[in-house]
């Protein structure tokens, strides 16, 4: 049931398309980090790569939330306080070691193809031709972090311990990828998205659990509670600082025409 | 490539819907420049607009039997049929390329080695 013009589908569709263009300009924006500084070139090339997709991505849905009446594109990646954000904290971190960056991009890159697939049917159509598009490309960074997980989890010796390392840090984050912030209710009623938070964490799982078995890595457990959540605009240090960074040159003349 | 999806003729505009190989592809400003210039001096009455659409979503197997030729003849191997075929070497034919790196200079292209001529080559992805 596509009502744009009912308030409330409005409301939740725009949260909606917030939540998932931060996730993506952020993630991107911390895997452009990595140009120059990879482990080797094909790191550097699929970093950069990547960074260009999930920046593209993050376009996509800026402008479908401009079409809504909200600010332009620019404005709301470089022109925004830190507590209107609405990523998830997962991708705000900064990006540690090369491990740590791959395994926190796995874990989000599974998480992002699962609420891809679940918004396949999404009842608001300029959403979901985009997603059906974006799925097909994301197929290829999930493939290149499975690839790398299994990897460094066989290596042994430093990658493998670098690795239980990144997961240990990282698995306190997991469950905030899984909030909707309230809106999740409503975005199954109005049929823009077709699993509940949980029932998408159970795929997770799934997936993730048959992985690390191919990666002779053990499984930590339950997910912490969430201490603060990203989706709320409760957020770290680290994206005070990469928002000053990404919107350095905007704000040195916001008024500019680029 | 397969990137037109239709033309529109209303009275004098002429509007192109151009469908997008990858969603954040930098070159779509340069596409529809390009396009809009390139009908302009064929057809100087009418208005040109060019537009982009997600539906239906451009899939790599689009590109028509003359466009895998001339991906060949710009040294780029034209996209396999299924994500588990390995492309041929666009410079000497031999078949099943190594796979260097999913991610290649642009996001629609990935690097290959060639077992034959010893040598890295490119290929469309499969999308
Ligand atoms: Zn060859």
């Amino acid at each position: 049931m596509n009502n744009i013009n009912d308030l409330r589908y409005r409301e939740v569709l725009i949260e909606c398309l917030y939540q998932m263009a931060d996730d993506k300009l952020l993630l991107g924006h911390r895997d452009s980090e990595w140009l120059g500084c990879c482990p080797d070139i094909e790191g550097d090339v699929a970093f950069s790569s990547i960074a260009q997709d999930e920046v593209g991505h993050a376009t996509f849905y800026y402008q479908l939330l401009h079409q809504l009446g909200e600010d332009d594109p620019d404005r709301l990646a470089f022109g925004r306080d830190a507590s209107k954000w609405r990523n998830c904290m997962l991708v705000e971190r900064e990006n540690d070691d090369w491990t740590y960056s791959i395994t926190r991009h796995l874990f989000f890159d599974q998480f992002d193809q699962i609420r891809l697939q679940a918004m396949c049917t999404s009842s608001y159509e300029p959403l979901q031709h985009g997603v059906k598009k974006m799925i097909r490309e994301e197929y290829y960074h999930l493939l290149h972090m499975k690839t790398w997980f299994k990897q460094l989890g066989r290596a042994g010796g430093v990658a493998t311990q670098k690795l239980q390392q990144a997961i240990e840090k990282l698995w306190p984050d997991v469950n905030g990828m899984f909030s909707f912030a309230g809106i999740e209710e409503d975005l199954l009623r109005f049929e823009l998205i077709q699993l509940t938070p949980t029932e998408m964490r159970v795929k997770w799982e799934a997936e993730m659990k048959a992985l690390f078995q191919q990666a002779n890595m053990s499984w930590p457990g339950e997910f912490p509670q969430l201490k603060h959540d990203g989706r709320k605009g409760e957020h770290s240090a680290a994206l005070k600082t990469l928002l000053l960074t990404m919107g350095e040159v905007y704000q040195s003349e916001p008024s500019a025409k680029w | 490539m397969g990137m037109v999806h239709r033309v529109l003729v209303n009275d004098h505009d002429v509007t192109v819907q151009l469908m997008p190989t990858f969603v954040g592809c930098p070159a779509l400003e340069l596409i529809k420049k390009q396009t809009m210039d390139r009908l302009q001096q064929i057809d100087k009455k009418n208005r040109i607009h060019v537009e982009f659409v997600f539906d239906p979503p451009w899939t790599s197997d689009r590109i028509t039997p003359d466009g895998h030729q001339k991906l060949k003849q710009f040294g780029i191997a034209p996209p396999q049929k299924s994500l588990q075929q390995l492309p041929s070497c666009p410079y000497c034919n031999q078949e099943d390329g190594e796979i260097l790196n999913l991610f290649g200079p642009t996001a629609c292209r990935a690097i290959y080695y060639c077992r034959g001529c010893k040598q890295p080559f490119e290929g469309m992805k499969v999308v």
